[in-house]
Order: C-alpha cells, then sequence, then structure tokens
C-alpha cells in the first residue's frame, strides 16, 4: 500500500514499532474518514516522541490505534516485540497494563463519585497486585510523587481538584501498574500556562524516575518541542517530517511544518508578524488530495505534487521528510535573531 | 430609524473630549451559596477609537466577566457597580430596552466557540441579514448584498453559496469568520473577541486574528481582545491589560509591557511559557499553587501567596495601581521588577535553582 516510506524507522532497543497503520471510520454507507493512512514510526526505550499536528490530522487516532481502541483497519503495531494487532482479546488486556494512556480533559477522565484515590487504586485491585496494605502503600507513593496529598486523595472527589491536579491523578493512575509507555494525548490543552509549565516539569520528572518512554501528542509546537526528543509531524493521516526536536525546529524541510512554524503567535511584539501565508483550511478526509496531501495548500506545489505521494527520504542526520520540494533554503532566512 | 437616532448615545460630540470607552473602577459580584464572588474588583481602564487592548490572564482571572460587564451581558443575579461610559454616555445603569439599541449596532462580541453561537437551523445568510434588517431598517435585498460584502470582508470565498447553507456545513475557521461578519454587520465602534481563536488551529488563529486586524483598520473600530495567550496580544494589540484574581494588575501599551514587565505575576507567567527559542528539555518556570478563590480572597496583594518575591507587606496590604517610567504604564505591586527588593530576591533564587524562576535563557 501507498504508505509514506520507512526511510526512518531505526533499529535498536525500540519499545514500540508502528508500521504501515491505516485507520479508517465508516461515516455512511458512501463515506469513510480516512483519518491515518499507512503511517510508520517507532520508539526507542526512554525516549520522547512528540507527534503534532492540527486537528483533523489523525494525530489522537494514532495514539488510540496503539492501545487498540479501536482496532486499526490494517498495519503492524509491535510493543515489546509482540505485535498488539494479533493479540485476543485477554493477552491484550494484559499488555495494555504496560502502555497507558493520559487524556487531554482531566477532570472527565476520572469517575466524578469516587475518590480519586480509589480511581488510582483501582488497577491495581482488578490485578490483584500485592495484599490492600501493599496497593494502598504504593498509590500513596505514587500521589505524593505526582504532588498530590494522599490524605486529601482519600476523601475527596475529582471536582474538588483544580485541572492541573485531576491532570496530576490522572498520571498517577497510569503510573500505578507500572507501564513501559504512555501515551499522553493533549495532556496539558486544557491547562493554564503556568499550570501547563508544572505538568510538563513533572512529566520529566517521572520519565527519569520511573524509566518511561512517552509519545506525546499535541497540537502546541512549542510545548512538543520542550518535552520530546523526536519529533513527527502528521497532516491529514500521514507523516510530513520526523526528526530529532531540536532539528525540526531549528531546520523544518517540510512547507507544511515551515507555515506551522510561521503561525505560532510569539509572546515577542517585536516579532515579525508577517500576514500568514497558510492557503486556506484542512481539507475533509474523507476525500482527501491526490498525491501529496498537503498540495492544495502549499505555495511550492507542482504538477508532481498532485500526482505522485512523496516518500519519506532523508535529508540530514536522523532528520526526514515526505516532499518533493523541501525547503532547506528558508532556514537561514528564519527572522528570530 | 437607526439606533443612533433612537439611542441616547451621540458618538461625534462625546469623541472630541473623551476616549470611546472609559470603565471606572468597575466590580461585578455574583452571590452564591458560599457567599459573594468577587469575579471582578474595581478595575479601570479606557480605550480610544481604532485601539486594540488586549485583556490578558489565566482561567479565573474575571477577563471574560470583566468584558460581559462593560457590555452588559450578565446574568440577572449579576450586581455590578462603578461606571462604564460609552462615547460619552453612562451605560452601567442603563435598562435591557435601551441597551439593546447599543448590543450589535455599537458593541459586538465575538465568542470563543463559533459553533455555539451561531444557530444551527437557520440559514447563514438569515443570521447575518437579521440585525441589518433590525438595527439599520434595510430591506430584503440591501441586506442581503451586505452580508455577501461582508463575508467578502472576511476573506469567505464563494460568498453568495454560504448564505444558503447551515453552520455545520462549514469547518471552523469559516464559522468563526461568519461570527466576526455578524458582529461587524452594524457597523460596531467596539468589538469584543472573547478567546476568538482558543477553539481553533494555529494555521487558521493566524487568518483570523489577522481578519479582526485588518476590519478594525478599515473600520476604525475599537477591538478588545480577550484570551489567556501573550503569544496572541503581542502581535495584535495596541494596550494590554494583565488581570489577576479579579483585579487588574499591570496596564501598559503593549510595546512597553513586553519590554519591561513590572508585575512578578506577569513575569512569572512569561517564564512560564515554552519558547521555540530554547532547546528541548528546558525546565520550564512554574508559578506553584493555584488561583485565588474569589469569594475568600487573600489579604494584601492576591497574587502573594503564590509570589516568589512577596515580603510580608504583601501579605497585609494591597498595592494600588503605581505609575511606571512611561506615563501609560500602571502595575500593582510593592517590589516590581527592577526595584531593589525584586533584584535582590531574583539574583537569591537563582543562586538556590529555584523553580519559579527559570534557570535557562530569560526573557
Amino acid at each position: 500500500m501507498a504508505g509514506t516510506g520507512h526511510a526512518h524507522l531505526r533499529d535498536g532497543d525500540r519499545v514500540l514499532s508502528v508500521k504501515d497503520l491505516v485507520v479508517e471510520f465508516g461515516v455512511s454507507r458512501h463515506a469513510t474518514v480516512k483519518a491515518v493512512s499507512g503511517i510508520s514510526f517507532d520508539v526507542l526505550r526512554g525516549e520522547t516522541l512528540g507527534i503534532v499536528g492540527e486537528s483533523g490530522c489523525g494525530k489522537s487516532t494514532t495514539g488510540r490505534a496503539v492501545m487498540q481502541i479501536p482496532r486499526p483497519n490494517s498495519g503492524v503495531v509491535e510493543f515489546e516485540g509482540s505485535d498488539l494487532t494479533e493479540l485476543g482479546n485477554a493477552e491484550l488486556r494484559e499488555a495494555r497494563t504496560r502502555v497507558q494512556m493520559i487524556f487531554q480533559d482531566p477532570i472527565s477522565s476520572l469517575n466524578p463519585r469516587r475518590t480519586v484515590r480509589d480511581s488510582v487504586l483501582e488497577p491495581l485491585a482488578i490485578w490483584g497486585k500485592g495484599t490492600k496494605d501493599e496497593r494502598l502503600k504504593l498509590v500513596d507513593e505514587i500521589l505524593e510523587s505526582v504532588g498530590i496529598d494522599p490524605k486529601r486523595a482519600a476523601e475527596s472527589r475529582p471536582h474538588q481538584f483544580s485541572g492541573g491536579q485531576c491532570q496530576r491523578i490522572s498520571i498517577a493512575r497510569a503510573l500505578v501498574l507500572d507501564p513501559t509507555l504512555i501515551i499522553c494525548d493533549e495532556p496539558v490543552s486544557a491547562l493554564d500556562v503556568s499550570v501547563q509549565a508544572q505538568v510538563l516539569n513533572l512529566l520529566e520528572d517521572l520519565k527519569e524516575t520511573y524509566g518511561l518512554t512517552l509519545v506525546f501528542i499535541a497540537h502546541d509546537l512549542a510545548v512538543v518541542k520542550n518535552i520530546s526528543d523526536r519529533v513527527a509531524v502528521m497532516y491529514l493521516g500521514k507523516l510530513c517530517e520526523v526528526a530529532s526536536s531540536d532539528d525540526l525546529y531549528a531546520q523544518p524541510a517540510h512547507p507544511y511544518t515551515n507555515l506551522l512554524l510561521d503561525s505560532i503567535p510569539e509572546p515577542d511584539p517585536n516579532a515579525d508578524h508577517a500576514a500568514s501565508q497558510v492557503i486556506g483550511e484542512p481539507p475533509s478526509p474523507v476525500d482527501p488530495p491526490s498525491g501529496c496531501r498537503f498540495h492544495p495548500r502549499c505555495s511550492y506545489a507542482d504538477d508532481v505534487c498532485s500526482a505522485e505521494e512523496p516518500q519519506l527520504r532523508p535529508v540530514g542526520t536522523d532528520h526526514f521528510v515526505a516532499c518533493h520540494h523541501p525547503v532547506e533554503v528558508q532556514v537561514s532566512a528564519n527572522p528570530t535573531n | 430609524m437607526t439606533s443612533r437616532e433612537t439611542g441616547s448615545v451621540q458618538i461625534s460630540r462625546a469623541e472630541a473630549t473623551e476616549p470611546l470607552l472609559v470603565v471606572d473602577n468597575l466590580s461585578t459580584h455574583f452571590p452564591t451559596e458560599r457567599g459573594v464572588v468577587r469575579a471582578v474588583d474595581g478595575v479601570s481602564l479606557s480605550i480610544k477609537r481604532g485601539e486594540s487592548l488586549g485583556i490578558v490572564g489565566e482561567s479565573g482571572s474575571g477577563k471574560t466577566v470583566l468584558s460581559r460587564s462593560i457590555m452588559g451581558l450578565l446574568p440577572a443575579a449579576a450586581i455590578r457597580s462603578g461606571s462604564v461610559r460609552f462615547a460619552g454616555t453612562e451605560i452601567l445603569d442603563l435598562p435591557a430596552k435601551r441597551m439593546r439599541h447599543l448590543w450589535g449596532a455599537e458593541m459586538a462580541m465575538v465568542f470563543q466557540n463559533p459553533l455555539n453561537s451561531l444557530n444551527p437551523l437557520m440559514k447563514i445568510g438569515k443570521q447575518i441579514t437579521e440585525p441589518l434588517k433590525l438595527h439599520l431598517n434595510m430591506n430584503r435585498s440591501h441586506a442581503k448584498a451586505t452580508a455577501v460584502r461582508l463575508l467578502k470582508d472576511v476573506h469567505i470565498p464563494e460568498a453568495e453559496q454560504r448564505l444558503n447553507q447551515y453552520p455545520h456545513e462549514l469547518s471552523g475557521g469559516m464559522r468563526q469568520r461568519v461570527m466576526i461578519a455578524i458582529a461587524l454587520a452594524c457597523g460596531p465602534t467596539v468589538l469584543f473577541a472573547d478567546e476568538p481563536t482558543t477553539a481553533l488551529d494555529v494555521t487558521v488563529q493566524s487568518q483570523i486574528l489577522d481578519v479582526i486586524n485588518e476590519q478594525r483598520t478599515d473600520r476604525n473600530m475599537s477591538v478588545i481582545l480577550v484570551t489567556h495567550d501573550l503569544g496572541v496580544v503581542a502581535g495584535h494589540t495596541d494596550h494590554v491589560a494583565v488581570m489577576y484574581g479579579g483585579k487588574l494588575v499591570e496596564r501598559a501599551p503593549t510595546r512597553t509591557l513586553f519590554a519591561n514587565m513590572k508585575m512578578p505575576y506577569t513575569k512569572s507567567l512569561m517564564r512560564s511559557i515554552p519558547k521555540l527559542d530554547n532547546p528541548s528539555h528546558t525546565r520550564l518556570a512554574t508559578i506553584p499553587g493555584r488561583p485565588p478563590d474569589l469569594v475568600n480572597p487573600p489579604d494584601g496583594c492576591r497574587f502573594a501567596p503564590r509570589c516568589a518575591y512577596a515580603q510580608d507587606r504583601c501579605h497585609d496590604e494591597e498595592p494600588p495601581l503605581a505609575v511606571a517610567d512611561d506615563p501609560d504604564h500602571y502595575y500593582a505591586c510593592w517590589y516590581p521588577v527592577g526595584s531593589p527588593e525584586f533584584e535582590a530576591r531574583d539574583a537569591e533564587l537563582r543562586a538556590a535553582g529555584d523553580p519559579r524562576v527559570d534557570a535557562g535563557a530569560t526573557i
């Protein structure tokens, strides 16, 4: 199938390796939403992979497809050596204890009727880990490590905590089964900047303490840059560019990455506020454009772009781009200084 | 008859003497079971015709309630006090019947979520022509032609066809453009935009902010942009007002503010934003704690309990708004950025590697 290539896949200690992932949803008898169309990526042990893109690009669907909610239409999701798409329901449940997920809205992802300590405790009780006392001790330890007072957690329900605190509690619940990989789906986008900074710092600390590997999905490029080692840029179900975090932002090669970076409002009134150069809005994933899916909005597009789908190819050390006309030249013209 | 004739507001006469909109000591309180929520507490500001003012703050700072208090769009239980003068006329105590002549015609608002603000059962065309017929007494064909022009003004392609579409047929960015077109329909002199781009993607966000700015210049209209995003105000406003705990804590021309922040809260907010210029894994400065409870706000400065630079005085005495070097720059702080007390404490915190100041690059 016409994927976006495998050139960016690596050898080494891979925790997660996704190949040619396809997720489609039927919306009516004649239409399917092509949410994810053959993307591949891998995450090495201890690494944070950032997945960034606009709404509707398939980034959340990708994260959920790794968890097999729902199971993808095709493709391989290899986690610690076993293909999750091949596993039966019982094996999958067991595997999911080692892949956890944190969601965007921290308040609605916790049960409003239970105390938050019970919510954090539940996974341990379900899996019968340790004795009751051991479980409580572990839960209190983990709540402490995410900055929540265990005593308060024992007697309070989610609505008694702020959004930032609820997100800490969700993180504690994800940590309690000692996972290898945590998929964070927009974990800070509902939070105020001051709280966002606290949660981002916390994730960095926990990654260190618990030896975690993270997939961090977000639309905010500055947030993704801050937390990630490697970043994948998605557009309409495809990967545009994959590179190390610092490299991607210093030398964005894909026109779409450039546009995304230029669109960020910088907290500096002296920054260049060139009128936005983006043409229109993302098209519908029901009927994605031919060739390069970005070509209708791209100012560099020509006939090749509408006819042929670009494959990911290297443009530098650990820097891959799926574009017929990558724009390396724009880098030096970047008006940051 | 238009609102300009029936309403008590006479724009041209008052304009020469004072700014278009003057808010003086405005407070908005909500009685609740827990006590009185002081959502806005003694805020004063003014805006000239054609100017844009950004109101920045975190959630719960009172920025949205402030903008709605100015417009008079509050639930009946809300208690307002102080003064709001629009084009020389006190509008705080005007009954809703009189305010109707101002809403839409003189003051318009663009809300955060366009899908919730548009009527899903009404075609776009009807939603734009409604205020034109009501306020400007246009006939059907005139209103329709104006609606097409308005949609073109906000860069909606195929404007004629759009009139017959329903909101669900448009994308989020297009819906927000329609909202702006509706808000602009009667040629308001003040446009309130309450987080107009928060629900939109970055590439669309910059387009929408550009449209608002373009229309501000074309129409010599004032814009009040309410947002949590310092990046958005930096590029799109002339003045910035920073809110915290229902109070206005700093106000300055945008360039002055970003070059010379006085209030430690503004500085801390700025430091906690992840910046693209910093390498990945740069430790972010944080503001510990959470915004104050507006039923029982702390004594003294409301930011003091979270402030790394607070001293005894800050917890006891509330700082008044003081004037900085730039006479248009006001701040409410006893020990502002740049004062000897602040700098001494800052050096101390940095030496100790305190998480509230960033270890890396400063701004």
